[in-house]
C-alpha cells in the first residue's frame, strides 16, 4: 500500500485496521541466486538495490534476531560527507545523493534532515586541517565552509565562548549534513526490498556456510540450510565471527562505543555540532532528545554496553563547550559493537573465498554509509566487479600500503 | 507567614461533610488529613504553581503538596495534550513532570513526585499554551485518528524540500515536553569515589534486613536510599515487625545501623547504574531541596561505589490496567494513593474507587478508610473479597463491584465518575473524583538487566523476576519477587549476610526480623476493551491500538514495537508502561508473554543531570592545563599563550607599539636571526635511557643508528610505527657510555613514551635497558642566533669551553653554571642559526628566563615564542607536526637516506611496501607565491597549472606556512606528487574555501642558509 | 572496570590504555639472511593487522600508563568484560628482577 497523507486519511477513516505487514513474514526457499547475511540498513539496501538497478531478485536477507536490532538501531543517525582522502570523497558523497531522494525511492519518511553539520576547531593546526578536508571537499562537488569565530557565533550563539578551556576559533561546516530517523531507514529498505520480492527473514542466524571446492554455495543456518549463488556479508560488529566461519582472519577489531540520549526538550540545538579539543558530539532529535556521544571505549568488546569513564568523558566534553546542558538530564545510555578497521576506512570487496563478498569495517561511520554501501555492494556482487566510487575499500590495500587512513593514526582501530 | 492558613483542613472524621469539589484549588491543603504522616506541621512551606501560592509541610513531595492542595490537574501529554495529573508517588512516574526553577537554574521534565517541597519553590507546568487548563495544542487530540502510531514515517514526503522548511520545523517545536535553561548552569558538581565490600540499594524492609546483616558482620557496608529517609514501602504501608509497628522497627533498625561504624547511610541517593569489576553509579541530591546551594557547596554529587558484593532490594512497581480514560487526573496507582494518605496525611479525593485484580490493591480501601477517607466502590474482576478484608468490608459496609472499569467521566480537572462493567455484563456509573488503580506489582528488576541480564516470567505473580544478574550482585525481596513482608525480611537478610560471606565476614549475622506472610494473590488483567484512548504509555500518549496496529504492520519484535510507537522511550524508560505493552502485543500476536520478551534495560535507572557527569570538568577546567616552567615569568611579560595539546605555551610576546601578531612574530625571528634570542622548549618530551643496551636499544626504534653515536653527541633521530609510517622525531644525545637523553615532540611525548615502554618491555625483555620519563623534570631552552656564544659564556662557569673546538656543532654535554647549578648543554639548531638548547631542573625554569634576560642584556637578547619558532623552522625546511601527519614515511619527508639497511628496526620492513614506496607519493616540498604579495594558506591544494581542479588532478596540498620577514614573502611547505622531481613548477594553488586560486613556485623547502654554515659557525 | 596491576593493586581502567590483542608476534629476522622480502613482508602483514577478534576470552596488551607504566597482558572476555588474569610483560618492572623470576 503506497504511503502519503491520503492513504493516512483513508485508513483513519477504517480505525487503521486496513494495513498491512510492511515486510512479509516469509519462511526461507531452499535458494536464492543471492543471500546477503545481516539484516541492518547495510544488508537491507544491498538487497533493495540488488533487486531495484541489477535486476536481481531472488534474493534473501538473513538477520539473526530482528531487523535492525545491531548498529543501525543504535547508532547517532548524522548523515554527512565530509571527508578529505580519496576513496572515501567520493563515496560518501554518493551515499549522500541517496540521502537526498531516499524518501522518495523508497515511499517512507526517513526523516533524512540536513540541517548541517559543523566541526569546531580550536587551534591554527586544526583549521588548517579542516581547510586541507574541505578543500577536498569542494574540489570533489561537495558543500563545505569554513567558518570563523564570528560566524560560528552567528550560527551557534550558545557555545561557551566566554571561557572555554579550548578557545572556539571555527568550524568546518557542510550544510548539507545532517541526521536521519535511523530504524525508519531500516524499515523503509526492508519494506521497499520487500515490495520488489526480496525475503526478510528474521531470527535465522548463519551458523556456517556450505561450500563445493572451496567455493560458497549456501549456508547453514538455525532455520536449515539455504543454498545460494552467492553470499554476502553485511555484519559490522560480528564481522569477524562470520568471516572466521568461511577460515577469512581480517583486518578488524570489535570494539564498543557508547551513545547517548536525554529527556525531550524544546528545540535547543539546531543542527549537528562537534567538539574538536574534545569526545563529543550532539544533534537534537525531532522528538526532542539530544543525542550525543564520543569516543571509543578503547578495548576489544561485544559486549554492547560500555562503561563511565568514557560517559563522563563525554559529558566534560559537552559541558566544556555547552555548559547550558548542565541540567539536561541524560536519559539512556547504550552501546554498539563498532567493526574497526586497521586504517579507519570500510572494505567492500570479493573475499579470498570464491562466492564470499565483504562488506565490513564501517567503524563508527557506518550509518552515514547505508545507502552508499548498498548500492556498491550490491554492484560488487552483481557484476564482480567494484563501484567505481568504492575502488579502493579494497581488502589487499594493507598488504600493499595503500592504507586510506583519515585520522593518520595507524594498524591502532581503537584510535581511528 | 503570609499565604499560609491552617483553615478548613480536610479532617479525619468529618471528610464528608466537606464541600470540595475541582475548585478547590487553592484552598489552603484542603485534602490534608488533621493528624498523622510523616510531615511537619509546624514547618509550613509556601511555593508556587503555576503562579498560585500553596503551602504545604517539611517532608512533603511537590506532589503530596500539590495533593494537599486539592490540585489534580499538573501536566500536558506529550502528543495528544491530554490532560494529566499525578500518577505514582515514585521517580517512575510517567505523568507529573512540571519545570522546576526559573532563568539558569530552570529544569524541565522534573518528577513533581521526587521534588522535595521547599519554601519558595516554583515550579510550573510544561507543554502547554497558553495554559495548563486552556491548551491550544489539545487540538491534536482531534486529529488522533491521523495520529497514529508512526504516522510520520507514512507522510509528509511531498515535496521533498518542504521537509526541511516546513513539516521537521512544526514537528520539533510541537516535540519535546519542557524547555531547558539555555544558559550556562551555574551550579557545581562534584564526582568522588566509595569503596565498600557490600553495597545495599533501597531501605525498605528487605534493603534495611540487608545492610543490617552484612553490617553485623564487620563487613564495610554502603546503604543507599533514594528517597529523603529510610523505609521504603514501610513508610506507606506499615505493618507490623518482630511484634512492633513497622515505624518502630524502622527507628530502633537505622539507630542500630548508624551506631555501625562500618556503615554508611546515604539517603537522597539513587544508584542508576551497574558497570564493569562491581562499579556502581549513584546520584546525591545534595542540595534539591533547598533554592540555590550554599556557598561552596555542590548542587549534586556523582558516586562511583566500588562494590565486592551488592544486594539490590529496589522493591517493585505498581503496574497500571490499560483501559479506556486510564490517563485522567485522578486516575492514581492504588499504592500511591496508600502513600499520600499514610506517608504524607494528603487524601487524593473525597470519593475514591478502587479497582484492583490482586489483594494487595485491597489495602488501599483500606487505608483511605482508616485515614477517614471515603472509598466509593471496590471493583475486583475476581468476584470477591479477599479474607483479609472480608471483616473490614463488612464493618464498612464496603461497595464491592465484580467486573471492570471501562470508561472514565470527567474533564480537564480530573475524574468525576467511572463506569463499572461487571461480570454480569451489567455496566453503571459510580460517582467518584480519584481512581485507586493496582494491575499487580512489577519486581524493580532494572538493575539486574543492565549487563544484559534477560528477565524470567513468573506465573505466580504474572511478572517478570531477575534472571542472571551482574556479576557480584544478589537481588532481594520485591525487587526478587518475594512480596510478603516476612518474607521480604527473611530474603534481605539472608542476601546480607551471604554477601558478607563472600567478602570474608563470617562474623554472626544474627537473626532475622520477622513479620507476616500476607498473601499476594493475583489474576492478571492487562486491558479493558473499550471505546476510547487506553493507554499504555502515559507520557508518550501510546494506546493500546497504536500496539495492535504495530502488530499488523509487521512490527512485532518488541524493539521494533518500542521503536515504532515510542512505547517506553519517555522519560521514565516505561517503568509504568513496557510490561503492558508487551502483555497487549503477546495477546495480539498469539504469543506468551515470555515469548514475546522484554527490551533491553538500559542505564541510567532514572535520568541524571549532564553537569553531574561532568563534574568540576567544565569550562576553563574542562582539562588540567599544564603550564611550561617559564610560564609566570612569560605570563608577567604579557606573552600571548597558545594551545598546545594540554601544554600553555608563549606564542609571542607583544611590545607596546606593535599593531599585530605579525609584526611581534617578525622581530623575535630577525632578533634571532641577527643577534640572539630564547624560547621555552621544556614541552618536548624528554625520556632518559640507560643501560649497558641503551645503544642497541635506540638502533631498534630509530631508523638510524645510535649505537654508534660518540659520547658528548647528539643526533637527529626519526622513529617509524610498525606500519612503516613516521611515528616521531627528535634528537637524542648520548651523554655516557649507558646513557642517553632522548627527545621527542611535545605533541607524541605520552604516545612515544608508551611505545618506547613497549619495545623494552615486551619485545625486548633481555635487553638490559630503563627508560624513565623525565619531561617534567627539566626545563629547557632554546638559545638562538649568532649572539648565542656570548650569552652563554656570560651564563656558564667560565671554566666552561664554548668555542667551537670545545662544543662542536651537535655537542652534548653537562655545564656548570655561574652560581653552581649543573645543566646539560646541547648544541643543536631548529632555526638554522648557531643555536644550543639547555636544560636546567625544572624548578629553575623560571629563573633561568630570568637569568638569561640578565645575563642576554648587552646582546640584546629577545624572547620568542612558538609562532617564530615555527618560522624560523619553516624557513629552514624542518618537518613538523603537520608533514608528520601520521601517512607519511621517512622519504616523503626527504629522510629516506637515514634509514639503515644494516639493521632491524621498527617499521623497516612494512616501510617497503609497494605503496610506500611508490613514486608517485606526495613528498614535502617548499612552495612559493609567485606574487610576492600574496598570502600563503595551509590547507589550499596544488593543481596542476594548466589543469581544472578536480579529484584527478588534486596532487598535494600546502602543510605549513608563514611569513617569512627574511626573505619578505610568505613561504611554505607541502605535500605534491612527485614533488622533488618538479623543483621550479609553477603551479595553481587552489583553495575554493577562501575563494582564493593563484601561482607558486615548487621548490627545496630550505629557504635558509642551505649549506648550513650558520649552524655549525 | 579495573583492573589488577601486579604492581600497583587494583586500579580504574581510566589509569591504563589499551593496545590490543597479545598473540600476534612481531616476526623474528636478521638482516640479510636471505629471507624473500614478500615472505617477511607477509608475516609483519599478519603480525600488524590481522586479528583473531575473538568473541570471548582474548590475551591483550594493556599499559599501565597513570601508575607504574608496566605493560600488562590480560586474559579477560570481550563478552562480559570480566578480567580472568592480569600479568605483567616478561620485561615489566625493573627488567633483571624480572628476568630472575622466570
Amino acid at each position: 500500500m503506497k504511503y502519503s497523507i491520503f492513504s493516512l486519511a483513508k485508513a483513519a477513516m477504517s480505525g487503521h485496521r486496513g494495513w498491512t505487514r510492511a515486510w512479509r513474514d516469509p519462511v526461507p526457499k531452499d535458494r536464492y541466486d543471492v543471500i546477503i547475511i545481516g539484516g541492518g540498513g547495510h544488508g537491507l539496501a544491498t538487497a533493495y538495490f540488488l533487486a531495484k538497478e541489477y535486476g536481481i531478485r531472488n534474493v534473501a536477507v538473513l538477520e539473526k534476531g530482528w531487523i535492525g536490532s545491531g548498529n543501525a538501531g543504535r547508532n547517532t543517525t548524522i548523515i554527512r560527507s565530509n571527508y578529505m582522502l580519496p576513496g572515501n570523497v567520493g563515496f560518501y558523497e554518493l551515499s549522500m545523493k541517496l540521502w537526498e531522494r531516499m524518501e522518495q525511492d523508497l515511499n517512507y519518511n526517513t526523516m533524512v534532515s540536513q540541517r548541517g553539520i559543523i566541526n569546531l576547531y580550536h587551534s591554527d593546526a586544526q583549521r588548517d586541517a579542516f581547510a586541507r578536508r574541505g578543500n577536498s571537499m569542494r574540489i570533489n562537488g561537495i558543500d563545505a565552509e569554513l567558518l570563523d569565530a564570528e560566524q560560528i557565533r552567528k550560527e551557534l550563539p550558545f557555545l561557551n565562548y566566554s571561557n572555554p578551556r579550548f578557545p572556539i576559533m571555527g568550524g568546518l561546516m557542510q550544510r548539507r549534513g545532517g541526521t536521519a530517523r535511523h530504524d525508519a531507514v531500516v524499515w523503509g529498505y526492508a519494506r521497499a526490498a520487500n515490495d520488489l520480492g526480496v525475503d526478510i527473514i528474521q531470527n535465522c542466524e548463519v551458523i556456517g556456510f556450505q561450500r563445493t571446492n572451496g567455493r560458497i554455495t549456501g549456508v547453514e543456518t538455525t532455520r536449515g540450510n539455504i543454498a545460494a549463488g552467492k553470499v554476502g556479508m553485511a555484519v559490522a560488529g560480528s564481522t569477524s565471527r562470520v568471516a572466521a566461519m568461511a577460515g577469512l582472519k581480517l583486518p578488524i577489531e570489535s570494539h564498543v562505543l557508547q551513545a547517548f540520549v536525554s529527556e525531550a526538550i524544546k528545540p535547543l540545538i539546531p543542527g549537528v555540532v562537534t567538539f574538536g579539543a574534545g569526545h563529543f558530539y550532539v544533534s537534537q532529535s525531532d522528538k526532542g532528545g539530544l543525542v550525543f556521544g564520543g569516543d571509543l571505549d578503547g578495548y576489544n568488546s561485544y559486549a554492547q554496553r560500555g562503561n563511565m569513564p568514557v560517559m563522563e568523558d563525554v559529558c566534560e566534553g559537552g559541558m566544556a563547550i555547552m555548559p547550558m546542558l548542565g541540567r539536561v538530564r541524560l536519559l539512556r545510555q547504550w552501546g554498539g559493537i563498532m567493526d574497526m578497521s586497521m586504517d579507519g576506512t570500510p572494505i567492500i570487496d570479493r573475499t579470498p573465498v570464491e562466492g564470499l563478498y565483504l562488506n565490513a569495517g564501517w567503524c563508527y561511520g557506518g550509518f552515514k554509509a547505508t545507502p552508499g554501501s548498498g548500492l556498491v555492494f550490491a554492484h560488487l556482487m552483481a557484476r564482480d566487479e567494484p563501484h567505481p566510487e568504492a575502488a579502493l575499500f579494497r581488502l589487499d590495500r594493507f598488504r600493499r600500503g595503500a592504507m586510506i587512513d583519515e585520522k593518520g593514526q595507524g594498524a591502532q582501530p581503537n584510535l581511528h | 507567614m503570609s499565604g499560609y492558613t491552617e483553615s478548613q483542613p480536610f479532617s479525619r472524621t468529618s471528610a464528608k461533610e466537606e464541600d470540595a469539589g475541582p475548585r478547590a484549588v487553592g484552598n489552603a491543603q484542603s485534602h490534608r488529613l488533621r493528624t498523622g504522616g510523616l510531615i511537619d506541621r509546624k514547618a509550613p512551606l509556601r511555593f508556587t504553581f503555576d503562579g498560585q501560592v500553596m503551602t504545604g509541610y517539611a517532608g512533603d513531595t511537590l506532589a503530596s503538596a500539590l495533593i494537599a492542595n486539592g490540585v489534580k490537574l499538573v501536566a500536558r501529554s506529550f502528543k495528544y495534550h491530554r490532560p494529566r495529573g499525578i500518577m505514582t508517588a515514585g521517580s517512575e512516574e510517567p505523568s507529573a513532570l512540571v519545570e522546576m526553577r526559573s532563568a539558569a537554574r530552570r529544569e524541565p521534565n522534573t518528577r513533581a513526585t521526587t521534588q522535595e517541597l521547599y519554601h519558595g519553590l516554583v515550579a510550573s507546568s510544561q507543554n502547554s499554551w497558553p495554559s495548563l487548563r486552556r491548551d491550544f495544542m489539545a487540538i491534536n487530540s482531534l486529529l488522533s485518528p491521523i495520529f497514529v502510531a508512526g504516522f510520520y514515517y507514512k507522510t509528509f514526503m511531498w515535496p521533498a524540500k518542504f521537509w526541511e522548511t516546513l513539516y521537521e520545523p512544526l514537528i520539533r517545536r510541537a516535540a519535546g515536553l519542557g524547555k531547558s535553561a539555555g544558559q550556562p548552569d551555574p551550579d557545581h558538581y562534584d564526582k568522588v569515589w566509595a569503596h565498600c565490600d557490600v553495597l545495599v540499594v533501597g531501605s525498605g524492609a528487605a534493603g534495611l534486613s540487608a545492610a543490617l546483616a552484612a553490617g553485623r558482620t564487620g563487613a564495610r557496608v554502603i546503604l543507599v536510599e533514594e528517597d529523603t529517609r529510610l523505609g521504603g514501602r514501610l513508610l506507606s504501608d506499615g505493618g507490623e515487625i518482630d511484634g512492633m509497628l513497622a515505624g518502630e522497627w524502622l527507628r530502633e533498625t537505622s539507630a542500630e545501623l548508624e551506631a555501625m561504624g562500618n556503615v554508611r547511610i546515604m539517603t537522597r541517593t539513587a544508584l542508576f547504574g551497574v558497570y564493569d569489576g562491581g562499579t556502581y553509579a549513584a546520584l546525591e541530591r545534595v542540595n534539591d531541596h533547598v533554592p540555590v546551594p550554599g556557598s561552596h557547596q555542590v548542587r549534586q554529587r556523582l558516586w562511583r561505589i566500588v562494590a565486592k558484593r551488592s544486594v539490590v532490594a529496589a522493591g517493585a512497581l505498581e503496574r497500571p490496567i490499560v483501559f479506556p480514560g486510564n490517563d485522567r487526573p485522578g486516575v492514581m496507582m492504588a499504592s500511591a494513593v496508600r502513600t499520600y494518605v499514610n506517608r504524607f496525611a494528603a487524601m487524593p479525593g473525597r470519593q475514591i474507587a478502587l479497582f484492583t485484580n490482586n489483594d494487595d490493591g485491597w489495602r488501599t480501601a483500606e487505608a483511605i478508610q482508616d485515614a477517614g477517607g471515603s472509598v466509593a466502590a471496590v471493583v475486583d474482576p475476581r468476584g470477591q473479597i479477599p479474607a483479609a478484608y472480608q471483616a473490614m468490608a463488612k464493618a464498612s459496609g464496603l461497595r464491592m463491584l465484580s467486573g471492570v472499569v471501562s470508561d472514565i467521566k470527567g474533564g480537564v480537572d480530573g475524574v468525576r465518575g467511572i463506569v463499572v462493567i461487571g461480570n454480569d455484563g451489567r455496566s453503571q456509573r459510580i460517582s467518584a473524583d480519584c481512581l485507586a488503580v493496582s494491575g499487580g506489582w512489577n519486581p524493580n528488576v532494572g538493575l539486574s538487566c543492565f549487563h544484559r541480564g534477560r528477565p524470567v516470567w513468573h506465573e505466580d505473580i504474572a511478572a517478570f523476576v531477575p534472571g542472571d544478574c551482574p556479576a557480584g550482585m544478589t537481588m532481594a525481596g520485591a525487587a526478587k519477587g518475594e512480596f510478603s513482608l516476612g518474607e521480604c525480611l527473611r530474603d534481605g537478610h539472608a542476601a546480607g549476610a551471604a554477601a558478607a560471606a563472600d567478602c570474608g565476614y563470617h562474623k554472626n549475622a544474627g537473626t532475622s526480623a520477622q513479620a507476616g506472610e500476607e498473601a499476594y494473590a493475583i489474576s492478571p488483567l492487562w486491558q479493558v476493551k473499550g471505546k476510547g484512548k487506553a493507554f499504555v504509555d502515559f507520557q508518550h500518549d501510546v494506546t493500546a491500538s497504536d500496539v495492535t496496529l504495530a502488530q499488523r504492520e509487521g512490527y512485532e519484535s518488541v524493539e521494533h514495537l518500542k521503536r515504532y510507537t515510542t512505547l517506553g522511550m519517555a522519560t521514565d524508560q516505561g517503568k509504568t508502561s513496557n510490561i503492558n505493552g508487551l502483555a497487549i502485543m503477546a495477546a495480539a500476536s498469539g504469543r506468551s508473554i515470555p515469548e514475546t520478551g522484554t527490551t533491553i534495560y538500559r542505564p541510567p535507572y532514572a535520568p541524571v543531570a549532564i553537569g553531574a557527569f561532568a563534574g568540576h570538568n567544565r569550562d576553563e577546567n574542562f582539562h588540567a592545563w599544564r603550564l611550561a616552567p617559564s610560564h609566570h615569568w612569560a605570563a608577567a611579560r604579557g606573552a600571548v599563550f597558545v594551545d598546545v595539546g594540554l601544554w600553555k605555551r608563549a606564542q609571542w610576546y607583544p611590545q607596546p607599539a606593535e599593531k599585530d601578531w605579525l609584526q611581534s612574530v617578525s622581530r623575535e625571528v630577525m632578533a634571532v636571526r641577527n643577534g640572539v634570542g630564547f624560547c621555552d622548549v621544556s614541552t618536548l618530551g624528554k625520556v632518559d635511557v640507560r643501560g649497558a643496551d641503551a645503544g642497541v636499544f635506540l638502533d631498534r626504534v630509530y631508523i638510524n643508528a645510535f649505537s654508534s653515536l660518540a659520547i658528548g653527541k647528539a643526533r637527529y633521530g626519526l622513529m617509524l610505527r610498525e606500519d612503516g609510517i613516521v611515528m616521531d622525531d627528535g634528537t637524542t644525545s648520548r651523554l655516557a657510555e649507558d646513557h642517553y637523553f632522548l627527545t621527542t615532540t611535545t605533541a607524541k611525548a605520552g604516545v612515544v613514551m608508551q611505545h618506547l615502554e613497549f619495545c623494552r618491555q615486551v619485545l625486548w625483555p633481555e635487553l638490559d635497558v630503563q627508560l624513565s620519563s623525565a619531561t617534567d623534570q627539566w626545563a629547557q631552552f632554546s638559545i638562538a642566533g649568532p649572539k648565542t656564544r656570548d650569552l652563554l659564556q656570560a651564563l656558564c662557569d667560565p671554566a666552561e669551553d664554548l668555542s667551537n673546538e670545545g662544543f662542536p656543532f651537535m655537542g652534548a654535554r653537562e655545564v656548570k653554571l655561574r652560581g653552581g647549578v649543573t645543566a646539560r648543554l646541547f648544541r643543536i639548531s631548529f632555526s638554522g642559526e648557531m643555536a644550543f638548547e639547555i636544560s636546567v631542573p625544572a624548578r629553575y625554569g623560571n629563573a633561568m628566563a630570568e637569568n638569561l634576560m640578565i645575563a642576554g642584556k648587552p646582546f640584546s637578547v629577545t624572547p620568542y615564542g612558538t609562532e617564530a619558532l615555527s618560522v624560523m623552522r619553516i624557513e629552514k625546511g624542518h618537518v613538523a607536526g603537520p608533514e608528520l601527519n601520521g601517512t607519511t614515511t621517512a622519504d616523503d619527508l626527504g629522510l629516506g637516506k637515514m634509514m639503515s639497511r644494516k639493521k632491524d628496526f621498527i617499521g623497516r620492513i612494512m616501510a617497503g611496501r609497494e605503496a610506500l614506496t611508490a613514486p608517485d607519493r606526495q613528498v614535502v616540498v617548499g612552495i612559493k607565491p609567485i606574487d610576492v604579495q600574496r598570502r600563503l594558506r595551509s590547507g589550499a591544494h596544488v593543481i596542476p597549472k594548466e589543469e581544472l581542479p578536480g579529484p584527478d588532478t588534486d596532487e598535494g596540498y600546502v602543510t605549513s606556512v608563514c611569513f617569512s620577514p627574511t626573505h619578505n614573502q610568505w613561504l611554505g611547505l607541502g605535500l605534491v606528487r612527485r614533488g622533488r622531481e618538479r623543483y621550479g613548477e609553477v603551479v595553481r594553488i587552489h583553495d575554493p574555501l577562501r575563494n582564493e586560486d593563484y601561482e607558486a613556485e615548487i621548490c627545496s623547502p630550505v629557504f635558509y642558509d642551505p649549506e648550513g654554515v650558520r649552524q655549525r659557525g | 572496570m579495573r583492573i589488577a596491576c601486579p604492581y600497583c593493586g587494583e586500579r580504574e581502567v581510566g589509569e591504563f590504555s589499551y593496545l590490543g590483542d597479545a598473540s600476534p608476534k612481531r616476526p623474528h629476522y636478521t638482516i640479510d639472511d636471505g629471507t624473500d622480502p614478500v615472505v617477511l613482508e607477509e608475516a609483519f602483514n599478519e603480525y600488524v593487522y590481522l586479528r583473531d577478534n575473538v568473541a570471548g576470552t582474548m590475551r591483550e596488551y594493556w599499559y599501565h600508563g597513570g601508575g607504574c607504566r608496566s605493560w600488562l597482558i590480560a586474559e579477560r572476555s570481550t563478552l562480559t568484560h570480566e578480567f580472568k588474569s592480569v600479568q605483567a610483560a616478561p620485561g615489566a618492572g625493573a627488567a633483571k628482577v624480572t628476568l630472575q623470576g622466570e
